[in-house]
């Protein structure tokens, strides 16, 4: 399977600081991939210079075989990759129907556009019964839904998605991860930044473990979930 | 409410024509009480175009500007500049309005370039300390080279004339006398509704939808594709335009502006104005303007003869209870309606 995107010796700093120090990181054509790792190990800031918020210090992004390291983010969406923000960010005073046509908003093929916002409806019912309710009265859960439906409405080849489970129920992070298999399957290709690790695993094929800046272990997402150091470390066994 | 506003509706032409007739007719029936109040009502309408152009940036950008009014005084200095005594140049308004909107519009980009990364608390520090240097500036630039004339500022500015019609005097058409603040209102008036057509058109229009996103969450909107640079200059631009015309007309009723004219509290003045009829509302914003240029007004004539009623004789003056009263209502109103009188959410298309 050829890599439809490739890191190299990545380093992004904030000031002083190096946050993510010099990884190497690859997701092929049609697969899932999930970065896990704790709190402040620096999985959003690789997903925010992939996704052209943050401009990398040195080291080379490949996306499409172009290179996009430092190209702005609103560029790359027409480009085909789109991101579901940490902390879901829909627009809360806009009502779903109004976010799903920000998420269309490098589009002008509205037929298709139309066309696609009926297939999210069905993809996620639920927004469909809150179609002319604004986002910022929806449930977490729902919110969520309505992030990844938006962010689909843009064609995406490459989804990155920051932190899916956020401040969600246990059986929500279920459902939201089914999703997000379903969206899989239709072709679109997943990066998946998580710290609630063994649903990630259990739901991508191939993982990179991120460790104060660094990625400390990577392989297909199974063997990792038998890895003893992984358990012991982020499955509290 | 979206009934009424259904512009396919008989019963909505019928409204939207007596409304037409009410605000036609209103400048005489005005006069009839008196000049002053034609004067007010102008006034009201310069407050309503600026309030919309400020609408444009904190209402649906969310940008929060304390320096607005900086612009109103670059669109009045351009015109008292280029049609007085001060340099001798008398341009017709057609040729000065459009200078005065871009000289504005260079301003709005020249305090949105620097202050592109900047929200809320910040860009609101900022954004006073530019209104400030603008001010600052007129009342400065009187040496070595005499731009502004200080603190003096400019008279016998020019007033409108198309043509032979100079709206300074009063002229007599179809037997009524059109004197030169009934002229000025319907100009006003014919501005208002160009702006408010404007406004309207970019609510729901692609530009305004990504105003919106910026508001409601910044890297989502980058996320969405939306040129969050380019979008963010647009607003400050397009907002300082409004700014400039009406400063261009403010300059030209006045017939003398003078620095003291765009000092910080007006700009609070025209925030006021937006954030109590209600941010983002179109209507809301015209109908903060009027209530906050006629409140003091009415106080100011009314204070009097009520409490002499009530008590006998005159206990406050009517200047130091009129602010007061107009605080307490401003407080009261943010106490029980935060998200102004006319809410942005009433315009949801149901």
């Amino acid at each position: 399977m050829p890599a439809l995107l490739n890191l190299e010796k990545v380093e992004v700093r904030y000031g002083g600081i190096r946050a993510v120090k010099g990884i190497d990181l690859t997701v092929n054509e049609g697969e899932m991939a999930c970065i896990v790792g704790a709190n402040g190990a620096g999985k959003t800031t690789t997903l925010k210079a992939v996704a052209g918020l943050l401009e990398p210090a040195a080291g080379s992004i490949t996306y499409a075989g172009k290179s996009i390291a430092g190209v702005r983010s609103f560029a790359l969406v027409r480009q085909g990759l789109a991101l579901v923000p940490e902390g879901r960010g829909v627009f809360g005073q806009l009502t779903v129907a109004e976010n799903l046509a920000m998420g269309a908003y490098v589009r002008d093929d509205e037929h298709a556009v139309a066309e696609d916002r009926e297939r999210m409806l069905g993809l996620f019912p639920r927004l469909k019964e809150r179609y002319q309710q604004s986002a910022g009265t929806m449930s977490g859960g729902e919110q969520q839904m309505l992030a990844i439906a938006r962010a689909l409405m843009s064609r995406p080849r490459l989804l990155l998605l920051d932190e899916p489970s956020m401040g969600l129920a246990p059986l929500i992070v279920e459902k939201i991860f089914e999703t997000i298999a379903a969206v899989a399957r239709t072709g679109v290709t997943i990066l998946l930044v998580e710290q609630n690790a063994r649903m990630a695993l259990e739901t991508c094929q191939r993982a990179y473990v991120m460790e104060s800046g660094e990625i400390t272990l990577t392989g297909p997402a199974r063997d990792l979930l038998d890895d003893p150091q992984v358990r012991a470390a982020y499955l509290g066994e | 409410m979206t009934a009424t506003r259904d512009p396919r509706g008989p019963l909505a032409i019928a409204g939207l024509v007596l409304v037409a007739a009410a605000l036609l007719a209103l400048p005489f029936a005005l006069a009839q009480v008196g000049t002053a109040w034609v004067r007010i009502t102008n006034l009201a309408l310069l407050f309503a175009l600026l309030a919309l152009g400020l609408n444009i940036v904190v209402g649906f950008a969310g940008l929060l500007d304390l320096g607005y009014i900086a612009f109103y005084g670059v669109g009045a200095y351009v015109w008292a500049m280029l049609a007085s005594p001060h340099f001798n140049i008398h341009l017709p308004f057609w040729v000065i309005l459009p200078i005065g909107a871009l000289a504005a519009c260079i301003f709005g980009v020249l305090l949105g370039a620097p202050t592109l990364k900047l929200r809320g608390d910040y860009l609101a520090i900022v954004t006073l300390g530019f209104g400030e240097i603008v001010r600052i500036f007129l009342n400065n630039l009187s040496r070595p080279v005499n731009i502004t004339n200080g603190p003096q500022g400019i008279s016998r500015i020019d007033p409108v004339r198309i043509g032979e019609l100079d709206f300074s005097t009063t002229s007599k058409f179809a037997g009524l006398a059109f004197s030169g603040p009934i002229k000025y209102y319907y100009l006003l008036l014919l501005f208002l509704v160009v702006v408010l057509i404007v406004n309207m058109r970019l609510q729901d229009s692609r530009i305004g939808r990504a105003w919106q996103a910026i508001r409601e969450d910044e890297i989502a909107a980058r996320a969405m594709g939306i040129n969050t640079t380019s979008v963010k200059l647009l607003a400050f631009a397009m907002g300082a335009s409004f700014g400039g015309i009406a400063g261009g007309m403010f300059a030209s009723m006045q017939s003398f502006i003078s620095p003291e004219s765009f000092i910080l509290v007006e700009s609070v003045m025209v925030l006021a104005m937006v954030v109590l009829g209600g941010m983002g509302n179109i209507w809301g914003v015209v109908l903060g303007a009027v209530l906050l240029t006629f409140v003091p007004e009415i106080l100011r004539y009314t204070v009097e003869p009520l409490q002499k009623a009530a008590f006998g004789r005159m206990i406050i003056e009517p200047e130091v209870i009129r602010m007061l009263l107009f605080g307490l209502a401003l407080v009261l109103m943010m106490l029980f309606r935060p998200s102004g009188i006319l809410p942005a959410s009433v315009r949801r298309r149901g």
